[in-house]
């Protein structure tokens, strides 16, 4: 008969820290934490010193002050004597106004260029990748200023559009004027508005904007529900009732008996004194800057897309069409949704970089959020560890949330594993 | 023993304190080159010239300086610096002296925490329009749009000039001065502000300079000087008295072609020999040598020969003297004693 015995039992001691493999490895990583903390807390001690030495220790006091300079691109009110805070704001709406219309466009241009590199036509095939090529191995800075410079050399200046016979016209009826000071399109404007919306006290929102957002989600909301009736009927008959009249009514009947109701009509813009007055001025800062961006990310996307298209095998392709799919509903029903699942991921990263790139704004005179708290407000305080910091923080907030967007989305279209 | 204990801390802590403060001459001569920031490109003030050498008034300063310094007038290593990274690139060490048309004001002073060694060109802003558009004065300027250096006092000036005349305008914020030439040639902008001398030199450039008129209006006061970090006073007093140098040998008719023969034997003016290195030991007590201010006159003449040469009435650029005349002959130019 044996006896089963416990086996010895093992008091811990110290030097198993080193020796015993079951805490060795935890033991490396403490220390190597330590050393970590160790030596950030060294870095900011010793910054933290040498500016209390130098005279300047670290304070956001600065930020109250009135800032003192203008700035000609502002979605917010804003004059000079506002403080540092708001001209920071200002500066940071319009690195988002760029970083939204240049992921935007280049979402457009990158996938159109990506599907339109995989066509069978070899001109339109070659014509595109010279232009993934050309924009994709160029320095972002460079296309920046060269469509700048394209933007001022080339168009008129506002003094052409002066005079009995004037050397430059205005375009649409008279309606838009491209100059190279940029463009003026007409304004949306209401005889009969809401008036704005204050917000924190700090900014109006026009409530006639909220008005027209909300009809049209409403719309929009109402048009999802005619297609899921419709789905359900098609389910239930075979037979597809013919319903676009019923979501584009839905669509725009609201939001026309909204505009209408506000009294909605254009503001045109017209040469007075200097310069046009009237109308939304468009900077050529912003359109360079827009454009740059958005061509230069586009080619990334184009390959992007055209790697998401060719990753799907070409049986999909093959069995679609024996199923008697035509060639761009199997584009549009096989191939790009289960594409989008290699897309998705890398396409993040572009929208950061697009982000990230907006701020080589400074180049054109954009006045983003590294032109205005990064550059005349560091420049006119001096506080430069300050401003750099918080500016670090801006970029990490958006591209933090950006991120936050996608990978919700990008949950959505992963394949639903069951 | 006990008092070799102390004389011993005593002088270590004295070696301590002096490495301190004398750091900057000391690197200075470690390095056997001086850090001189400048304009990106302002013809006269600082530009390259048709050899690829960097000249001008600016410039000359900081020759003059390298020469007190190291004997050597091209001992430099010229940084290009725009009026937004002027201030972190001395503020950082990066460079030893800023020599870049700076304004001297309080804040820059006080709260940026440098030392401004003295003015050598009372400046002021003004504006430069094309004849074609039949503006007589700033005040007409309602609703142009105004091309402006980023990160100048000159933005700030502009801002509140407008708001005190109640007009308003579009500012057009650029990095340098060719980029602004480019868009005020263009016609993208209606108006180039900066410093009136900055003006000048700019339109010495175009191609019909006739065609472009500077308003009369100056809106602010620009003195202009080099300036140096806070911390080094000793630096300080090398860089403010080699300006002093030059703005009084004009005074006493020093001039390069004369120095040598002055400075080889004690002359009838004290305040020349003292200056000179031919009485006294002023040199010394900058921590220099008594040739000092011979070296920095020989780099590029007095303060009238370099405004000559660079900026003066015989230049592209065509600058009266103005307010930069000594103070004999009506201008604001004053060099304190050499005693």
């Amino acid at each position: 008969m044996t006896a089963l015995t416990d086996p010895p039992k093992e008091s811990f001691r110290l030097s198993m820290l080193i020796y015993d493999t079951r805490y060795r490895s935890l033991t490396i990583q403490v220390v190597a934490l330590f050393v970590f903390m160790l030596m950030a807390a060294w870095l900011i001690n010793n910054t933290a010193q040498n500016l209390a030495e130098l005279g300047k220790p670290i304070d956001f006091g600065f930020f109250t002050e009135p800032a003192g300079y203008d700035i000609n691109q502002r979605l917010i009110d804003y004059d000079n004597q506002d403080s540092h805070l708001r001209a920071s704001f200002v500066g940071l709406l319009n690195t988002l106004l760029v970083a939204f219309l240049g992921c935007l466009l280049a979402t457009i241009v990158g996938v159109l260029v990506g599907v339109l590199r995989l066509s069978k036509n070899w001109l339109v095939a070659r014509i595109m990748t010279v232009y993934v090529e050309m924009f994709r191995n160029v320095p972002v800075l460079l296309w920046i200023v060269f469509f700048m410079a394209i933007l001022i050399e080339n168009l008129p200046s506002p003094s052409d559009y002066r005079g009995d016979n004037p050397d430059a016209s205005m375009y649409l009826w008279d309606s838009v004027a491209l100059t190279n000071r940029g463009f003026y399109i007409p304004e949306p404007l209401f005889s009969r508005s809401l008036g704005d919306l204050p917000v924190f006290g700090a900014f109006n929102i026009s409530i006639d904007l909220l008005a027209l957002v909300a009809v049209l989600a409403a719309g929009i909301w109402g048009a999802g529900r005619i297609k899921h009736r419709a789905d359900r009927i098609q389910e239930e008959t075979g037979e597809r009732p013919t319903t676009w009249y019923q979501s584009l009514a839905v669509v725009v009947l609201p939001v026309a008996a909204v505009l209408v109701f506000l009294g909605f009509h254009l503001g045109y813009p017209a040469l007075k004194g200097f310069n046009f007055q009237g109308g939304v001025h468009m900077r050529n800062s912003l359109i360079a800057l827009w454009l740059a961006l958005s061509f230069y990310t586009a080619a990334f996307i184009a390959e992007i897309v055209r790697a998401g298209i060719l990753a799907i095998s070409k049986g999909q392709t093959e069995a679609a069409s024996a199923l008697g799919l035509r060639s761009n509903r199997i584009m549009s029903l096989v191939i790009l949704p289960q594409a989008l699942r290699v897309i998705i991921p890398p396409l993040i990263s572009q929208y950061l970089n697009l982000t990230k790139n907006s701020s080589l704004a400074i180049a054109v005179g954009y006045m983003d959020i590294t032109g205005t708290l990064g550059g005349i407000t560091m420049n006119q305080t001096g506080r430069e560890l300050e401003c750099v910091l918080l500016l670090m923080l801006v970029y990490l907030t958006i591209s933090l949330c950006i991120s936050l967007v996608m990978n919700w989305y990008n949950t959505r279209v992963k394949l639903v594993e069951r | 023993m006990k008092n070799s204990v102390i004389l011993g801390a005593l002088t270590a802590a004295g070696l301590i304190a002096g490495a301190a403060g004398a750091a900057t001459l000391d690197d200075v001569k470690a390095r056997g080159k001086l850090n001189c920031g400048i304009n990106t490109g302002l013809v006269g003030f600082a530009a390259p010239d048709a050899n690829g050498e960097w000249s001008g008034f600016d410039v000359a300063y900081c020759r003059a300086l390298a020469a007190a310094v190291l004997g050597d007038p091209s001992a430099i290593e010229f940084v290009s610096l725009t009026g937004k990274t002027r201030f972190t690139a001395l503020a950082s060490g990066e460079i030893d002296v800023l020599s870049r048309n700076t304004t001297w004001t309080l804040t820059r002073d006080v709260d940026l925490k440098f030392t401004f060694l003295g003015v050598n060109y009372y400046d002021g802003q003004g504006f430069m329009i094309p004849k074609g558009l039949g503006v007589g004065s700033a005040k007409e300027l309602d609703g142009a749009t105004v091309c402006i250096q980023t990160g100048t006092t000159t933005e700030l000036n502009l801002a509140d000039f407008f708001r005190v005349n109640n007009i308003s305008y579009e500012p057009v914020p650029i990095e340098t001065n060719a980029e602004a030439q480019q868009q005020f040639l263009a016609g993208a902008c209606d108006v180039y502000t900066t410093d009136a001398s900055g003006l000048a030199a700019t339109r010495a450039t175009f191609e019909n300079p006739a065609d472009y008129v500077i308003l009369p209006e100056i809106i602010s006061k620009e003195p202009l000087g080099p300036l140096v970090r806070h911390g080094d006073d000793e630096w300080a007093d090398i860089g403010r008295w080699t300006l002093n140098t030059l703005i009084a040998a004009e005074e006493y008719g020093v001039t390069s072609a004369n120095v040598d023969e002055m400075a080889a034997k004690p002359t009838s003016n004290p305040e020349v020999n003292r200056m000179l290195g031919t009485e006294g030991n002023l040199g010394e007590m900058l921590g220099l040598d008594g040739q000092w201010a011979l070296r920095a006159l020989k780099a590029g003449g007095n303060y009238g020969e370099i405004f000559e040469k660079h900026i003066g009435e015989n230049t592209p650029i065509g600058l009266a003297r103005g307010l930069n005349a000594q103070w004999t002959e009506g201008g604001l130019m004053y060099a304190p004693p050499f005693r």
